[in-house]
């Protein structure tokens, strides 16, 4: 590649990438800073105190909230885990009648936005009096069809041979899926899991109806809950509050990228 | 180990109840035997193997493993082992443990596991691979692994669907001979699936010819070799085939005629074979140079349409009637395509099928049969 | 001839024994779907025909008098242009967006890695927390975006309190969240396009841009076929940013259809009606995804 074309690329790749990243950084430099120091409209804190951050633990049950986002993304993504897996496996080795049927009746869960079922999904975990616990912030979302198709997509790459192998050898379905299956779908099992865990981490409107006090809000509706106290005047804290709720799922999206953008790719074309 | 035999009865397999894919198939592989089932790709051959395993339901007849039936046994209760082409080993397991894995299964203590897994590792030099994943090792390697898990179950009775398929053509020939070798020092007996008549011809004790769902042939490779039971078996044993013409039967003049130059000489012992129509069968080999010595009604002139040295043999192909025949004679000949060489064949090299039943009805009676005077090594 | 022999008589339970033993294995999955898919699908559509009491109960059968009403309430057909306007705003430009990324980050350069990284990140930031960033962004006093302006002595905008700026400032910061996403997903089909198309293609002395316009775009299809669809129907469900950002404001003009289901249910109790604005959303997700089914096979080149 010639020199010119290079620094072009190189150019175009540093300014896109501070527009993009900008309101993160900005946001960063805003968690450090005095009230003062934001009213002027400065770029970067004068000093880098943990003030806001102590604040923002004072106001808000903010660690309890964080327990509470592990728990509840914790719990979706092995609840996805198991249940996507156990149902991938039978359409991939287990022939039977009315397989297409049962595929079809997945793929269609896929046209039916969760938001058009919330109505009567609400009412459904209040009468199970699931409001406020964790199995009602984490069992609707433990069937996934996408997550079916993408270890669908994975448990299909295996050998035919493979299974043939250890029928021979006596193994069970079930000591086939667990024993051989599985291990060899790591990847694709990381993929799935750290989708469900961004996913869920990241969900808004769900913990939001069924949530009435504390004790199993997510982070996510800790943020509004900052927001809508704080706004008028202390943006440090609330700032900060947003940096500690995002640094788990940057962390995890810095690890996982790679696994993600192939998982995700694989899991929609094909 | 009790060794058992293998008995099909009417086997016959259909997928849609309408037609079947393989039918009547009958054949007993004794105890000890090395088996093959040899056919094109399509003919049924890897589905009659899977039949045996257990793999595919039997749709039809009786399958007896020893003097039990075993149709509705899972593959696992039919005491057998399995060696695929593609080798199907556990990506995620080291060669020990893919070795042990059947083991594993069947609860076999620990200390008879490792004790079987070194001895079978030892046998197949894969005692420092024993700790590698079977991604890190080389196609012989990974074959070897397949074999050594399938052995080292002790099954009596060995599957095993074109193991040497994925590998090089000179590996291919080494671990021919290494199966073999194995199959006759631990006795057991072996059915062997490939579609290289090369393989079935060098190691089976005898083969079964497939095509189309139905057995061709059963018998021994060289018998398979000599007396071709049809056209199918005399042109899919044997490297290049068996020429085959259609000739023309002449009771007026006792000859059977290919075209207008030759006319094969039919003795009077023999008249029954001159129908109207016969298939006329003669193996490359058995087309002979014609010298100053051959009678010119014997000989006949062809033009050379491409030749192939293959340092100790030499190949030519010319047309008769359209169809190409091909000749193989030992040593190099200078020929180039175009030249005219006059050619001869023996009325005892001839295969004679009937042209509607396609049964053969003549067998060659000249092949050259050497035996070593035994004593001459006293 | 071939004469097919009489097939064993197996019972009916061992011939099933396959379908229950994947029964077990799908059960969880149908169950889950059932009560939280299937069962609240339909009850939505019921509850559509009715009046419902505080407890979400069918009250009065109404037929379809929850839809003519909705048809003729300007709020809702505010609320079904305001969405589709968000649409068209989002939807296009981000993906642009994101492709032109995705080329930029598909260039095999030092330290490429980073970049990736950087403009995936979006991709793990939530709704909740961009929405709170962007609230302050578009501050009207402190914000970055007034505080620029002033820079360049251009007057002052209100982001979020004007109802001409409201919805472009929620498309903005909708974009910028959603681009990770997409970004990541289009750099996955740019890198399973096969190095040799290119690799013959430049022996031809094909330039930068008849190669992106004959290969790239084309190999690219499927994948911004499905990118687009995915964000289709992510827009039409928004619902975080709205309640952080505008809270449907001001004078409706970013009330987004999810937003005004979210209102009609649980603010109003209005069930009834909100779950015929339900059976709407459900209708504009489904044309979309058979749109893409028949669009999908005709129009896109697979490889």
């Amino acid at each position: 590649m010639r020199l010119w074309k290079k620094l072009v690329l190189y150019f175009l790749l540093i300014i896109t990438s501070l527009i993009l990243f900008f309101p993160i950084i900005y946001a960063f430099m805003i968690s450090f800073m005095t009230g003062g120091e934001i009213l002027s409209g400065k770029l970067l804190p004068s000093t880098f105190s943990l003030d806001n951050y102590v604040k923002v633990f004072e106001r808000l049950p903010l660690f309890n909230y964080l327990i509470n986002s592990f728990v509840v993304s914790l719990g979706v993504m092995l609840g996805q885990l198991v249940v996507c897996s156990l149902a991938a496996y039978a359409f991939v080795f287990i022939p039977f009648k009315g397989r297409d049927f049962i595929f079809f009746l997945f793929i269609s869960t896929m046209m039916i936005p969760w938001e058009a079922t919330m109505i009567p999904n609400f009412f459904t975990i209040q009468k199970l009096d699931w409001i406020n616990t964790y199995q009602g912030m984490t069992l609707p979302f433990f069937a996934l069809a996408f997550g079916t198709f993408l270890l669908r997509q994975h448990f299909k790459t295996i050998p035919k041979e493979l299974h043939e192998a250890s029928q021979i050898a006596g193994l069970s379905k079930f000591g086939f899926f667990f024993r051989v299956v599985l291990p060899v779908s790591k990847t694709s099992l990381v993929t799935l899991g750290a989708y469900g865990f961004l996913t869920t981490w990241n969900m808004y409107l769900w913990p939001l109806l069924v949530t009435t006090n504390n004790s199993v809000r997510t982070v996510q509706i800790g943020l509004k809950q900052l927001q809508s106290q704080e706004v008028a005047t202390e943006w440090g804290v609330v700032m900060a509050g947003v940096i500690v709720v995002i640094i788990p799922t940057l962390l995890l999206l810095f690890l996982g990228q790679k696994q993600l953008q192939k998982g995700l790719t694989q899991g929609a074309l094909k | 180990m009790s060794l058992k035999r293998v008995e099909l009865i009417d086997i016959s397999k259909s997928y849609d109840k309408q037609s079947n894919v393989i039918s009547n198939i009958n054949v007993t592989i004794e105890p000890g035997e090395f088996f093959v089932l040899v056919g094109p790709s399509g003919c049924g051959k890897s589905t009659m193997l899977r039949m045996i395993a257990g793999l595919e339901d039997i749709t039809g007849g009786t399958l007896k493993i020893g003097d039990t039936e075993v149709n509705d046994l899972p593959p696992s209760k039919r005491d057998l082992s399995m060696v695929f082409q593609n080798y199907a080993l556990y990506p995620h397991l080291t060669v020990e443990e893919n070795i042990q894995f059947g083991l594993h299964v069947k609860k076999i203590d620990k200390k008879e596991r490792a004790k079987r897994t070194s001895e079978v590792a030892a046998m197949l030099g894969l005692t420092e691979y024993l700790k590698r994943k079977p991604r890190e090792l080389s196609g012989g390697q990974r074959q070897r692994v397949a074999l050594a898990r399938a052995i080292v179950n002790e099954a009596p009775i060995c599957l095993m669907d074109e193991p040497l398929s994925n590998l090089d053509a000179k590996l291919r020939a080494h671990m021919r001979s290494e199966i073999r070798q194995i199959q006759r020092r631990l006795g057991i007996t072996m059915i062997y699936v490939t579609h290289d008549q090369i393989e079935a011809m060098t190691m089976g004790d005898r083969i079964m010819i497939l095509h189309e769902g139905s057995i061709q042939q059963i018998g021994k490779p060289i018998d398979i070799y000599n007396n071709p039971a049809n056209p199918f078996v005399a042109t899919f044993i044997g490297s290049p085939p068996m020429n085959l013409a259609s000739g023309v039967g002449d009771n007026l003049t006792s000859t059977i005629r290919l075209n207008d130059s030759i006319l094969i000489p039919v003795p009077t012992v023999d008249a029954h074979f001159l129908t109207e129509r016969v298939i006329v069968g003669i193996r490359p080999e058995h087309i002979k140079a014609a010298t100053k010595e051959t009678e010119e009604k014997d000989k006949f002139v062809v033009e050379v349409s491409n030749v192939e040295i293959l340092g100790n043999e030499t190949i030519f192909t010319f047309l008769l009637n359209e169809e190409s025949w091909q000749v193989k004679w030992s040593g190099q000949w200078q020929i180039e395509i175009g030249d005219k060489i006059p050619l001869m064949m023996n009325y005892e090299s001839f295969c004679f099928f009937n042209s509607e039943t396609k049964e053969i009805m003549k067998t060659p009676s000249d092949v050259e049969n050497h035996v070593f005077g035994k004593e001459v090594f006293v | 001839m071939m004469v097919v022999s009489k097939p064993k008589k197996i019972s009916y339970w061992k011939r099933s024994s396959n379908a229950r033993i994947a029964l077990l294995y799908l059960l969880p999955s149908i169950i889950l779907f059932s009560v939280f898919v299937f069962y609240p699908m339909f009850r939505t559509i019921y509850l559509s025909f009715f009046l419902t009491d505080q407890a979400g109960e069918a009250a009065i059968f109404v037929g379809l008098e929850n839809y003519t009403y909705l048809l003729e309430s300007d709020a809702f057909l505010n609320s079904i242009k305001a969405t589709f306007l968000f649409v068209l705003y989002t939807v296009p430009t981000g993906i642009i967006i994101a492709l032109i990324l995705a080329l930029l980050a598909n260039e095999k350069l030092r330290g490429i890695g980073i970049f990736r990284t950087i403009y995936a990140s979006t991709m793990g930031i939530s709704v909740a927390a961009s929405s709170v960033v962007w609230l302050f962004l578009f501050h009207p006093s402190v914000g970055m975006f007034n505080k620029l302006l002033n820079i360049f002595n251009l007057p002052q905008i209100e982001w979020l309190l004007d109802p001409t700026w409201a919805l472009f400032s929620v498309s903005l910061s909708t974009i910028w969240l959603n681009t990770g996403f997409s970004f990541l997903i289009i750099l996955g089909g740019l890198q399973n396009i096969d190095e040799h198309l290119y690799e013959s293609a430049r022996i031809d002395g094909a330039s930068y841009w008849y190669r992106l316009k004959r290969i790239t775009i084309p190999m690219l299809s499927p994948t911004l076929f499905f990118i687009i669809t995915i964000s289709l129907i992510n827009a039409f469900q928004t619902f975080g940013q709205i309640d952080i950002l505008t809270k449907g404001g001001p004078s409706q003009s970013t009330n987004l259809i999810v937003y005004s289901i979210y209102k009609e249910a649980f603010i109003n109790y209005q069930f009834g009606t909100a779950s015929a604005q339900a059976v709407f959303l459900f209708i504009c997700i489904l044309i979309v995804t058979i749109l893409q089914f028949k669009l999908g096979e005709k129009k896109v080149h697979y490889q």
